[in-house]
């Protein structure tokens, strides 16, 4: 693995020699990716290579898998987050994570948002809904929402909840989102809104996403990971990993020949 | 056409065992509405039996079996939900949890003339709580217990995984992800597990039988450790005990008509719960564990 020229940015997380095991299936391979700060860093490959194995040992819900083992570090504001002594609630509040298909809470869309800040312990109701507020409006929902907070979240359409659950992402102050094909489900014109989110959010959250849609990568990300059969293949700026790939599989996989 | 001929009797088949069914139920209904309706009185539903229990009214029995119908309920709710959050949540998978699966599908099968004896045993002899409303409530507890758990760890498994992994990953700790998501969640099927739980314990003779039923009892329970009378019971003793059994089976009837309509008040109490909560919580496009 080759770091480009270019990649001036410092690393906000870093893999080391990450190998990731489910029972004896062998699914992540010496894996060594950074993802840079105040940057958008898309994972990119088949079906299969291992992208959400991947982006689910960054906040660790990897452990939620029964009979799983990682080896290798992943670093993490100097510390490796595997250490016995990390604290997984503030590793998972300094790392957010919005998933595929939209999950919010069966609660109303004010209580989806206050949720995060009300397990931190805050019960103070004016800074609850203040950070309510800008939560929606960091994602792009609050106009659509304002005048029905107390409705349940469940009556949004799929884009609306999505953004919903960037917004409680949102809520507890993260400084890495990670988005697991988060417009997997998602008509063109949600997915258009989704992106325009994140191009926004890239200027205060450093953003690694999952996408299996390689014009998603190219418009959203400045650094595209293309990972293969749990192999990460190439890492590079978004530019030139699109334009000049190093690697013959990449190249075959950007031209479409498998996927 | 032959497909359709086979089709329409498949389909009259189906009406017939619903409409049997119906009909075995409403018969139910009628008869003991008919039979009962005239013992039916305010005196019956407010006084105390007189003469032997051929007149006056059964106040203490529905006294008793509501108090007794609580007791069970409030002893093993907690009991059973907590036992079902663990095996769920904490030991899913692990080999101890199926042990204790198994065990609890088992005690599901055991007859409660069983538990009567249990009760007798344990809480009224072993204990010290004689026969009582503590003791009666504690041994109908145990019996509903395995139905309460059983509801509880289906409605547990019916929410989705995917809320649990919205809490955790904004940084909840795993008991603010059981507190706050998944009981609320799982509450509406919890709650079918107590409506099922209530009318059995309402309507159970043997678990009473030796550890809190009286066949008579003079004013009303006043503490804990107060024998009652109880509906159940009471219909069994009118109809095996006494000199005047022309009167008594009315007023057994009457009994009888009683407890299924506190069976049915106290069900619908739940019910209105759960479906509070059920709209409260939506109905999205998750599974949901019905009644
Ligand atoms: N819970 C699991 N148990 C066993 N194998 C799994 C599990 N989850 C994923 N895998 C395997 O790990 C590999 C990578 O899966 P995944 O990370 O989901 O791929 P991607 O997100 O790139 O489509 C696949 O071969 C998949 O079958
Ligand atoms: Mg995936």
């Amino acid at each position: 693995m080759e770091m480009d020229p270019a990649a001036i940015t410092t690393p906000k997380i870093k893999t080391e020699n990450l190998n990731f095991f489910y029972g004896g299936f062998h699914a992540l391979k010496n894996i060594n990716l950074n993802v840079h700060e105040m940057q958008v860093t898309a994972l990119i490959g088949p079906s299969g290579c291992g992208k959400s194995t991947l982006i689910r040992l960054f906040n660790r819900m990897s452990d939620m898998t029964p009979k799983t083992r990682a080896e290798g570090k992943i670093m993490f504001e100097g510390g490796n987050i595997f250490d016995a002594k990390t604290d997984l609630v503030k590793l998972r509040r300094n790392i957010g994570m919005v998933f595929q298909k939209p999950n919010p809470f069966p609660k109303t869309i004010f209580q989806n948002i206050s949720y995060g800040p009300e397990i931190q312990g805050c019960k103070d109701k004016d800074f609850i809904y203040h950070r309510v507020e800008e939560s929606l409006k960091k994602a792009a929902l609050w106009d659509d929402v304002k005048t029905r907070l107390h409705s349940s979240a469940l009556g949004m359409s799929g884009g609306q909840q999505q953004r919903l659950c960037i917004a409680r992402a949102l809520a507890v102050e993260p400084k890495v989102i990670l988005f697991d094909e988060p417009c997997a489900s998602l008509d063109p014109i949600s997915t258009a809104k989704i992106e325009e989110l994140i191009l926004e959010l890239k200027k205060n959250y450093t953003i690694l996403i999952v996408t299996h849609n390689m014009q998603q990568a190219s418009r959203v990300s400045d650094y595209t990971a293309f990972m293969y059969l749990g192999n990460l293949i190439e890492f590079g700026q978004t530019d030139r990993v699109f334009t000049v790939p190093k690697d013959k599989k990449t190249e075959e996989y950007l031209s479409g020949v498998f996927g | 056409m032959k497909n359709k001929i086979i089709q329409a009797c498949g389909f009259a088949l189906l009406s017939a065992c619903m409409i049997i069914t119906a009909l075995f139920l409403a018969g139910i209904i009628y008869f003991i509405a008919v039979n009962g309706r005239q013992a039916l009185s305010w005196q019956f539903l407010t006084a105390p039996p007189l003469n032997g229990m051929s007149a006056g009214g059964v106040a203490p029995a529905i006294v008793g079996t509501f108090y007794l119908t609580m007791g069970s309920v409030i002893f093993a709710l907690p009991l059973g939900v907590g036992c079902a959050v663990y095996l769920q949540e904490y030991s899913a998978g692990g080999r101890m949890s199926d042990i204790i699966r198994v065990a609890v599908n088992n005690l599901a099968g055991v007859p409660s003339v069983v538990f009567g004896l249990f009760g007798l045993g344990i809480f009224v002899k072993f204990l010290g709580f004689g026969v009582s409303i503590l003791s009666g409530s504690l041994t109908l507890g145990i019996l509903i217990l395995p139905g309460i758990i059983s509801a509880s760890q289906e409605a547990l498994l019916a929410v989705p995984v995917s809320f649990k992994e919205a809490s955790l990953a904004i940084g909840a700790t795993k008991w603010q992800t059981i507190k706050r998501i998944i009981l609320p969640c799982a509450l509406p099927g919890i709650l079918t597990g107590v409506i099922l739980g209530i009318g059995r314990a309402a309507g159970e003779t043997a678990p009473i039988l030796f550890t809190a039923a009286a066949f008579y009892k003079r004013g009303y329970p006043n503490s804990l450790f107060s024998e009652v009378m109880a509906l159940p019971y009471h219909i069994y003793a009118l109809m095996t005990e006494g000199v005047n059994p022309e009167k008594q089976t009315a007023i057994a009837y009457g009994c009888a008509l009683i407890l299924v309509a506190m069976v049915a008040l106290m069900s619908s109490l739940a019910i209105f719960i759960r479906n509070k909560y059920r709209s409260a919580y939506g109905n999205g496009p998750r599974r949901n564990y019905n009644a």
